[in-house]
């Protein structure tokens, strides 16, 4: 099976492992993932906030490349090239002039027929049926599922999840065999691009973030966006400085936790580029008959 | 020959601001058969009146086109002026210039052209409209009232004091509604089971008034005066001649572990059961969902203990028709659950309840003996949070109204709180204060500076639970729109009013016009706020819109006020706009051919068959009759039928040919 992908600067640069574990999972499964050729920056959180045309047209043309290339389905797990490229296929859908005009910018017909998945809905839709037969181990963890912004919002143009207290990385990582608990910071904001400029700022927030999981027990954050990931693993210094006690509980990515499950070797999932250790190990092993029962919550090391 | 006027209304500048009314006027008088052409200001007036009677008599006029609003409003007042002036009145016809014209164009040639074509349609119609006479019909003096909460008790109670019988039907086992599960009133804190379980017992005892509780309208026939009503009567499994509320079975029932409606779910009941001790009529009903004897054969303990012999497993629903002369929609609202804001948790948090749940926890009835105490684990709040527009004033996610009466309600729950625990705290996040009412801002004042009630200005964007508080997280928008939080041990969300289950089919049943909230629409929202579009229909209470007691209970009268007003007359005038069968000298007789093929489509069983017959009694031919007394004038018997015998009166098969005619052939 062929799927269109778009790679986006995280997955190349700071993100390799969240790159490394989609590429691991969609080979143990099967999937080729075709990047799309010549693609571009999405534009992200710079060109949105300077021109619209500019914001749209970065999307649109890798849209119509993605489509030139004869692709029918696009996997973005970046959550903000995702929020773009979304963003861009609904604006340009429901405004026919926009559309005429930003096909002429970007010299290129996007006729908006291409598929756009989150890296939840890529799994939903082509992992998760077959995790039965290939699964080795349950994540027999207590995880705290974090989504962030772009992920949910805004639900007009995404139509994806519910916005408040969304539900879809929680089942997936029920599936794994998590114990997978209802906490409060689900979709409050991380930080997010004042990473550098803001920093402290970030570690008030994503400290929030992480006190709150810690606080009810969580072993292990799972996240699906480059962004958050690198707020609330790389800036755990400053957020462990706003909550005047330190914390070792690791980030990980979906896809990680799905390689976890899988067996996937842990250098070729990424853990080791994490700033906060991933020590999760002791997963039980997974046999296939029953039905996943509770899973036992085990001690961390 | 026909000798047509024709009167343009600029409508204040409704219309003379598109339409050029002067020239339309001028074009009209142009039209053959058009004696008289001339515009005004507000044809509506009584000096536009008098210019439309003056014309009739001058110009000795057959037919009147007044080009002005939709026929909706005034059509009966320049009928009645045509009247007046000896023109019967069905040859007064109205042009919607207004509706149908200057409110949906630009100013321009083409609207000009647009309007003179309307007044060339009607003049052509009019020259064919044919004298007609009303149709008397008698009416049944006895009202229906639906709903049997405040509204439906105050309208039952009117109508029968006037000295009219009144059928009340409600639909739980027993009036009272949502008046009956409050604490206390606002603006004046008395009680309101003690205000109204009076009244819930003067209906009972009326001797005007037939009450049948725990039953539901199934069809609603006939019109105005007329009404044929089916109800159900739902199987209480008990029959109520002999029960005599002892309560013995409610007691010695096993099955005690269901949610109690009228506690809003905080509170246990058992599966036969009376809703609440003050219960009108006081007469238990068996949930047969619940019942251990339904649900397994075995148990009739009821049976065992009942000294009336009254418990009665096999009864079955019983279905009545009774005649009305109007019907009263008094069906009251619902509110929304807390299970509707994702932001509060989706209702999975037992310390966050809404505003009827807390007038169960401070009524001296309800679970907790009037003690606030929260459900979770019984303990006594120190720091209750209130959410004012949970829902409402929220086109993104919730609805866009005001519900009007929260303001009010969430300030007595703070006085009320406090007069309970007098060293606890109660936050109010508001949006605005709402009081505007007789006594209302007073109220909120006193709630703030005697009961020291802590109003914050801004909404609350998520509520989450942490170590056994609930964690309020809101915005202070008065004071730099900065973060709030509070650490609560309750909070209570004013959810918005909405419409109470069922009234979209109960609207539907009636054959009256709701609004997209599925609250039931008034026929005009300034002048006619009771009644319905259908006539001898009419609407009081919550049913309509959120509404407080005072204004359900003012609504409720006025209700009554109409339908005496209505019974006081001994028959009804009709429209005589309806079918007709034509008829032709012999041996024709008709050209009805005697198919009955309008007989099967008619709704309103209103086609009979007619036979004529030689003078020797021998039968000639059979022809379809329509009775007038039934007859609406849908027009689907015209549509049928394959002999074009039948027309509508008033829109004859020539008339509407002529406007067309008038379109096509200029």
């Amino acid at each position: 099976m062929k799927l269109g992908f778009y790679p986006g600067c995280s997955l190349e640069g700071a993100s390799r492992e969240y790159n490394e574990s989609v590429m691991a999972i969609a080979e143990e499964m099967g999937i080729e993932l075709v990047s799309i050729p010549d693609w571009n920056c999405c534009g992200a959180t710079a060109a949105h906030n300077m021109d619209k045309e500019l914001s749209l047209s970065l999307p649109a043309r890798n849209l119509a490349l993605a489509e030139e290339a004869g692709l029918t389905e696009l996997v973005v797990p970046c959550a903000a090239c995702y929020s773009r490229f979304c963003a861009t296929q609904h604006e340009l859908k429901h405004d026919e002039n926009l559309h005429k005009k930003i096909n002429g910018i970007i010299e290129k017909e996007y006729k908006g027929n291409l598929r756009i998945l989150n890296v939840i809905q890529f799994i939903e839709e082509f992992i998760i049926d077959k995790l039965e037969d290939k699964m080795k181990f349950e994540i027999n963890k207590k995880v705290a599922c974090y989504y962030g912004c772009l992920l949910v919002r805004p639900n007009k143009v995404l139509n994806f999840d519910r916005t408040e207290d969304p539900q879809t990385m929680d089942a997936v990582m029920k599936k794994l065999g998590a114990d997978s608990i209802d906490w409060a910071f689900k979709t409050e904001c991380c930080g997010a691009g004042f990473s550098v400029s803001f920093t402290e700022t970030v570690g008030r927030l994503s400290g929030q973030i992480i006190e709150d999981a810690v606080h009810r027990g969580a072993e292990a954050m799972i996240v699906a966006c480059p962004m958050c990931h690198s707020n609330l693993d790389m800036r755990r210094p400053e957020i462990d400085k706003y909550n005047k006690k330190k914390s070792d509980m690791p980030i990980i990515y979906i896809t990680q936790a799905i390689g976890l499950a899988l067996g996937i070797d842990r250098k070729k999932l990424g853990l080791q580029r994490h700033f906060v250790p991933v020590k999760l190990n002791d997963f039980k092993p997974y046999t296939k008959k029953t039905e996943v029962e509770n899973p036992q919550k085990m001690e961390v090391e | 020959m026909a000798r047509i006027g024709v009167f343009i209304c600029h409508c204040g500048e409704n219309i003379s601001a598109t339409v050029d009314c002067a020239k339309v006027a001028e074009a009209a008088a142009k039209f053959p058969g058009v004696v008289h052409s001339i515009d005004y200001k507000y044809m509506c007036s009584d000096p536009g009146q008098t210019l439309v009677g003056n014309a009739i008599k001058e110009h000795n006029l057959t037919g009147v086109v007044v080009s002005a609003c939709s026929p909706r409003m005034h059509e009966p007042t320049f009928r009645r002026a045509c009247a007046e002036a000896g023109l019967n009145p069905y040859q007064c016809e109205m042009a919607n210039l207004r509706e149908h014209c200057s409110w949906v164009h630009e100013r321009n040639e083409k609207t000009d052209d647009k309007a003179i074509d309307l007044v060339r349609m009607l003049v052509e119609k009019v020259k064919r409209n044919n004298a007609l006479q009303p149709i008397k019909v008698p009416v049944t003096k006895t009202a229906l009232v639906i709903g049997g909460g405040v509204a439906g008790i105050q309208a039952a109670l009117d109508i029968a004091n006037a000295g009219h019988k009144v059928i009340m039907v409600e639909r739980e086992p027993s009036i009272g509604g949502h008046m009956s599960q409050l604490s206390e009133t606002f603006p004046t804190l008395d009680c309101s089971q003690c205000i109204l379980t009076p009244r819930m017992v003067e209906v009972a005892q009326n001797p005007n008034i037939k009450l049948y509780t725990y039953a539901e309208i199934e069809s609603v026939e006939g019109f105005v005066g007329n009404f044929i009503v089916k109800i159900r009567k739902k199987a209480k499994s008990i029959d109520e001649s002999k029960c005599n509320g002892c309560g013995l079975c409610t007691t010695k029932c096993p099955n005690k572990k269901n949610p109690n409606e009228f506690e809003l779910g905080m509170a246990k009941r058992p599966a036969i059961y009376v809703p609440f001790p003050q219960a009108v009529p006081n007469i238990p009903v068996i949930d047969k969902t619940q019942c251990t004897y339904y649900k397994t054969g075995k148990c009739k303990i009821c049976e065992k203990v009942c000294q009336a012999n009254a418990i009665q497993f096999d009864q079955q629903d019983e279905i009545i028709e009774v005649p009305v002369g109007a019907i009263a929609i008094c069906t009251g609202f619902d509110i929304k659950k807390t299970d509707f804001f994702p932001e509060y948790g989706y209702g999975k948090h037992k310390d966050i309840i809404d505003g009827l749940q807390f007038e169960r926890l401070a009524s001296a009835s309800g679970p907790t003996a009037g003690e606030i105490r929260r459900p979770s684990d019984g303990q006594v709040p120190k720091k209750i949070v209130f959410v004012a527009c949970a829902g409402s004033r929220d086109p993104a996610k919730g609805i866009e109204y005001c519900s009007k009466i929260c303001c009010m309600y969430t300030a007595k729950h703070a006085i009320l709180y406090k007069h309970k625990v007098h060293d606890g705290t109660a936050y109010i996040f508001y949006m605005d204060i709402r009081a505007a009412g007789k006594n209302y801002d007073e109220f909120t004042r006193r709630a703030i500076e005697e009961d020291d009630a802590k109003y914050i200005r801004g909404r609350v964007s998520k509520i989450y639970e942490r170590d056994g508080k609930l964690i309020v997280v809101g915005a202070d928008t008065l004071m730099g729109a900065q973060t709030v939080e509070i650490e609560a041990d309750m909070v209570v969300l004013a959810t918005a009013g909405v419409a109470n289950q069922g009234a979209e089919k109960l609207a539907q049943i009636l054959h009256v016009s709701y609004d997209q909230h599925k609250f039931f629409s008034e026929a005009h929202p300034k002048l006619k706020p009771v009644e319905t579009n259908t006539a001898g229909i009419y609407l009081a209470g919550a049913c309509q819109s959120p509404k407080d007691i005072p204004e359900s209970v003012a609504a409720a009268s006025g209700v009554a006020g109409k339908i005496s007003c209505l019974f006081s007359n001994s028959e009804l005038t009709r429209e005589p706009l309806i079918a007709v069968v034509d008829r032709l000298a012999p041996p024709q007789y008709s050209s009805c051919t005697g198919c009955f093929m309008c007989q099967s489509v008619c709704p309103y069983n209103a086609i009979e068959r007619e036979e004529i017959k030689d003078r020797n009694g021998n039968l000639v031919k059979q022809l379809a009759f329509i009775n007038p007394g039934l007859c609406q004038g849908c027009g689907t018997c015209v549509a049928v039928c394959k002999s074009k015998s039948i027309d509508i009166e008033g829109y004859t098969n020539s008339q509407m040919y002529s406007e067309v005619d008038a379109l096509l052939n200029f």
